[in-house]
C-alpha cells in the first residue's frame, strides 16, 4: 500500500470514528439532559410534563407524612409550593426545613413524581440549585424583609 | 511556635523552587554548568522543606492545637489521633500542602532516578517542575494558608466531616494526588525536550516509567474513591459519572492513551508530535479536575469551601501552563519529525486506534462535565447531564478498544500479517464466543449486552493467557524469564478483563431493594435469606448509633449477622449512614439502614451484588501490571549503554 492511500486510510478512519462518536454524543446528549426548575417556574407552568426534570428549594417545615416506604412533602421556595411524592429510602441529610434537589416527573395533577432524592454531604451546605431557587422568587417578589437562610 | 516554622518553611520553598525554575531552564539553554548543578539539590531541598511543613501541620493536629484556623475547623478533640492524622488532608488548605508534597517528592524522585540522564536535560525537567511548584506554592500561600491562626483560640474543633472519617479517606486523596502530580513530571520531560529540541525515542524512554507511574497511582485513587463511595457514603454504587468522578477519570483516559502513544514513540520513534501532546493535555486535564474540584463550581463531598478567589487563581494557573505549553508546541513541534512508517496493518495502526478512542471518550466526558457548568455560568439556564449520556457515549466508544485489546499485542510493529495474527486469536475467539453465549445461562438471564461484556471479558483474559503461554513455549525460558514491561502490559490487560467481567455482572444481575421490614421479617437477596431482627443503641468515641441486627442465611441456614449502623456525631447533626456487608469474593450482600418508619419497623436497603469486587481487583490488577513495567531493566541501562544504543540509532537512521 502506497504510503499516500495509507494516510488516506487513516484519515478516513479517524474521521469515521469522529463523526459517530459525535453521533453518538449529540444523540445521546439530547435525551439526557435533565433541566432544572424552581417552584416558581413549575406553577407557572414552565415545565415540561412528559419530561424528567429536578426540582430546587427547601423542604417545607411540617410537610412531610410518611406512609411506609412513600413520603409526601413540599419543597417551596418561599414564593410556590410543590408537592412531591418518592418511594423509597431518603438521604442521611434530608430534613424539613433544609435543601433538598429532587429528579422526576411531573404529572397532571400537579404532584411531582420524584424517583431520585439527591444526597448532600454536609449539613451547613446549601444544594446551589435549592439556592438558585430561593434567590430567584426572592428577586421577584417585592417584598423586602429578611432574605431566607 | 511549630505552625510558624510550617509557615516559614513553604514560603522558603517559593524561594527555592523559582531558582530552580529559572537556573533550571535558562541554565541548560545558556549551557552554564553551575546554574545546571543547581536543579538536583534544589529539588531534594524542596522536597525537605515542604516535608517539614508538612509534618508542622500534622503535628498540630496531634497536639490539638486548636488556635490554627484549619486545625479547629477540621478536627475535633474527641477524634481518635489517626483520624486526626488523616484530618491533615481532610480539608482543602491541608490536601494543597499534601499535593506540595508530593509535587516536591516527585521531583525530588526525578534527579534521584536520572542519574542515566543527560544535566542540562535533567535541570529542564527539574526547572519546568519548579515552575510547577512555584505556581501550586502561590496558590497555597495567597488563598489557602493551612497555618493561619485563630485569634482567640477555640477551644475545640468543629471535627472532621464524618463522611471522611474511614480508612478510604486516609488513602484515597494521597494516592490520587500522587497520580496527578505524577503526571506533572511526564509534562516536564515533554517540555524540556520541546525547549531542547530533542523529541526522540530516548526521550520516550525516559518518560515511560514516570508516565506509568502516574497512571498506576491515578488508577488506585479512582478505584479506592469508588470503593469508598460504596461502603462508605451508603449509595451502594460504585460509579455515578459525578463531574468529581469525572473530573479524575478524564486524565486517567488520557493517561492511558499516553501510556500507549509513548510505547509507540519509544518503539518505533512516531507518534512524537501526538505523544508530546498528550503528555501536555494529560497534566492539564489533572489541573482542570483541580480546578474543577476545589474552585467550589462543583458541589459535592470534596467541595470543602466556596472561596472564588481560588477559582480564579486555579483557572489563572489552568491557563498559563496550558497556553504557554501549547505555544511552546506549536513554535517547536513541527520540527520534529515523523519518525518510523508503518503499514495499515501493524501495532502502530491499532495503537492509534486505541488512541483515538480514548482521546474522543475523555472528549465526551469533559462535555458531559464542562457543559452545565459552561451553561450555568453564561446564565444559560441549570441543568444537569445524567448517566444515561455518559452510558450512551462511553459503552459504545470503550466497546471497540476493549476488542483490540486482545489483538493489539498479537501485532507486529510496522507492518503485520493478518493470518499470523488469526492464528493466535483463534482460540479465544472461540473461548469469547462459548463463556459469553454460556456464562449468562448460568448466571440466570441471557441478554445480548451481557453476553457481549462477558465475552469480550474471556477474549481478553484468554488471550492474554494464551499469548503468555505461548511466548514462554516459544523463547523457551520460564515466566519471569520474560520482559517485566511485557508481563506488565499483559497482568494489566488481564486487570481490564477481570474489571469487564465485574462491571457486566454486577449491572446484569444485581438486585436493589428498599423495603419497609418488621423484626421477623425475612426477604430474599439473589440466593439468600436476610432476617431483620430488631434495632438496638450503641456508643462510640464520636458518635452515638442504632445497630440493626440481621441474619443472613442460605436455604435455612445461617451463615452470620450483618449490623449496619445509623450514626448520629456529637459535633454535628449529620446522620452518617454504615452499610454492612458479607462478602465473598464472588458476591456482596449488602445491607443499611434507612430510618425508623414507627411499631419498630425500618426502612431498609437490601442489596445483592454479584462480582462487584472484581471491579475493583481488577484495578488493583491494571496497577500491578504498571508496576511490574516500571521495574523492567530496560529502565536502568547506565548512561553509558544509553548513548551507545543512541549512536546506533543515530547511525542506523
Amino acid at each position: 500500500m502506497k504510503k499516500r492511500h495509507k494516510r488516506i486510510a487513516i484519515i478516513a478512519g479517524g474521521l469515521a470514528a469522529v463523526g459517530i462518536a459525535t453521533g453518538l454524543v449529540l444523540n445521546a446528549f439530547q435525551d439526557s439532559l435533565v433541566f432544572f426548575f424552581t417552584p416558581t417556574q413549575v406553577s407557572s407552568g414552565e415545565a415540561p410534563l412528559e419530561r424528567h426534570f429536578r426540582i430546587g428549594g427547601i423542604v417545607q417545615a411540617g410537610s412531610v407524612q410518611r406512609d411506609g416506604l412513600t413520603v409526601q412533602f413540599a419543597v417551596t421556595d418561599n414564593a410556590n409550593t410543590i408537592p412531591v411524592s418518592y418511594t423509597g429510602i431518603l438521604p442521611d441529610l434530608f430534613s424539613e426545613g433544609k435543601g433538598v434537589v429532587a429528579q422526576g416527573q411531573l404529572q397532571g395533577s400537579g404532584l411531582f413524581h420524584a424517583n431520585e432524592v439527591l444526597a448532600k454531604h454536609d449539613e451547613n451546605y446549601m444544594p446551589p440549585e435549592a439556592q438558585h431557587a430561593l434567590d430567584e422568587a426572592n428577586r421577584n417578589t417585592s417584598v423586602r424583609g429578611p432574605k431566607p437562610l | 511556635m511549630i505552625p510558624e516554622i510550617g509557615h516559614f518553611a513553604i514560603v522558603l520553598t517559593l524561594f527555592v523552587a523559582m531558582a530552580q525554575g529559572i537556573l533550571g531552564t535558562v541554565g541548560a539553554a545558556r549551557g552554564i554548568p553551575a546554574w545546571i548543578a543547581f536543579a538536583r539539590p534544589a529539588a531534594h531541598a524542596q522536597f525537605l522543606l515542604v516535608t517539614v511543613s508538612f509534618l508542622a501541620l500534622v503535628w498540630s493536629f496531634l497536639a490539638k492545637d486548636f488556635s490554627v484556623l484549619y486545625v479547629a475547623q477540621n478536627s475535633n478533640s474527641q477524634l481518635p489521633w489517626f483520624y486526626r492524622m488523616a484530618a491533615t488532608w481532610g480539608g482543602h488548605e491541608g490536601s494543597l500542602l499534601l499535593w506540595l508534597l508530593m509535587q516536591t517528592g516527585w521531583a525530588s524522585a526525578v534527579s534521584l532516578f536520572s542519574k542515566q540522564l543527560p544535566d542540562a536535560m535533567v535541570a529542564r525537567v527539574l526547572g519546568v517542575l519548579g515552575w510547577v511548584t512555584a505556581g501550586f506554592l502561590l496558590f497555597v500561600l495567597f488563598t489557602s494558608n493551612p497555618f493561619e491562626r485563630l485569634v482567640p483560640g477555640a477551644m475545640d474543633g468543629m471535627d472532621l466531616n464524618p463522611l471522611l472519617q474511614d480508612i478510604g479517606l486516609i488513602l484515597h486523596p494521597p494516592l490520587l494526588y500522587m497520580g496527578y502530580v505524577g503526571f506533572s513530571v511526564v509534562f516536564a520531560f515533554a517540555i524540556a525536550a520541546l525547549l531542547a529540541g530533542q523529541l526522540d525515542s530516548t526521550w520516550a524512554r525516559w518518560s515511560r516509567p514516570w508516565a506509568t507511574a502516574a497512571w498506576l497511582f491515578l488508577t488506585l485513587g479512582i478505584a479506592l474513591g469508588s470503593w469508598w463511595a460504596y461502603f462508605e457514603l451508603g449509595w451502594g454504587g460504585w460509579w455515578f459519572w459525578d463531574p468529581v468522578e469525572n473530573s479524575s477519570f478524564v486524565p486517567w483516559l488520557i493517561g492511558t492513551a499516553l501510556i500507549h502513544s509513548l510505547a509507540v514513540t519509544e518503539k518505533r520513534g512516531s507518534f512524537k508530535n501526538w505523544t508530546v501532546l498528550l503528555a501536555i493535555s494529560t497534566f492539564s486535564v489533572s489541573l482542570l479536575g483541580a480546578f474543577l474540584v476545589r474552585s467550589g463550581v462543583l458541589t459535592s463531598v470534596h467541595a470543602f469551601a466556596t472561596d472564588p478567589g481560588r477559582g480564579v487563581f486555579l483557572l489563572t494557573l489552568f491557563g498559563a501552563v496550558v497556553g504557554s505549553s501549547l505555544l511552546l508546541f506549536a513554535l517547536r513541534a513541527p520540527k520534529v519529525g515523523l519518525g518510523g512508517r508503518f503499514a495499515l496493518i501493524s501495532r502502530e495502526s491499532l495503537l492509534l486506534i486505541n488512541n483515538v478512542l480514548l482521546a474522543v471518550a475523555a472528549s465526551a466526558v469533559i462535555l458531559g462535565t464542562l457543559y452545565p457548568l459552561l451553561l450555568d455560568a453564561l446564565g444559560l439556564g441549570k441543568l444537569s447531564v445524567g448517566p444515561p449520556y455518559f452510558n450512551a457515549v462511553f459503552v459504545p466508544l470503550m466497546a471497540p478498544a476493549l476488542l483490540l485489546i486482545a489483538a493489539g499485542p498479537t501485532a507486529n510493529w510496522k507492518s503485520a500479517k493478518i493470518p499470523a495474527m488469526m492464528k493466535q486469536l483463534v482460540h479465544p475467539a472461540w473461548i469469547a464466543v462459548v463463556v459469553g453465549i454460556g456464562a449468562p445461562f448460568l448466571l440466570g438471564r441471557w441478554s445480548a449486552l451481557l453476553a457481549f461484556g462477558i465475552g469480550v471479558s474471556a477474549w481478553i483474559a484468554s488471550a492474554v493467557i494464551i499469548g503468555i503461554v505461548q511466548r514462554v513455549r516459544a523463547t523457551r525460558s520460564g515466566l519471569m524469564a520474560q520482559p517485566r514491561s511485557w508481563l506488565g502490559m499483559h497482568l494489566a490487560h488481564f486487570g481490564i478483563a477481570v474489571f469487564v467481567a465485574g462491571v457486566t455482572v454486577v449491572m446484569g444481575y444485581e438486585s436493589e431493594q428498599d423495603l419497609s421490614m418488621m423484626p421477623g421479617d425475612t426477604v430474599m437477596a439473589g440466593d439468600y435469606e436476610v432476617t431483620f431482627r430488631g434495632v438496638r443503641r450503641a456508643t462510640g468515641p464520636n458518635y452515638e448509633s442504632e445497630v440493626g441486627d440481621f441474619l443472613l442465611s442460605k436455604n435455612g441456614r445461617a451463615i452470620r449477622s450483618l449490623h449496619p449502623e445509623k450514626r448520629a456525631y456529637f459535633s454535628s447533626d449529620m446522620p452518617m449512614t454504615e452499610a454492612a456487608i458479607d462478602a465473598n469474593g464472588l458476591r456482596h450482600v449488602y445491607l443499611s439502614l434507612g430510618e425508623a418508619l414507627g411499631d419498630g419497623a425500618w426502612s431498609v436497603r437490601v442489596y445483592y451484588k454479584p462480582f462487584v469486587d472484581w471491579i475493583w481487583i481488577g484495578c488493583v490488577l491494571m496497577a500491578l501490571g504498571g508496576l511490574l513495567a516500571i521495574s523492567d531493566r530496560r529502565y536502568r541501562l547506565k548512561r553509558r549503554a544509553v548513548r551507545k544504543q543512541r549512536t546506533a540509532e543515530g547511525a542506523g537512521a
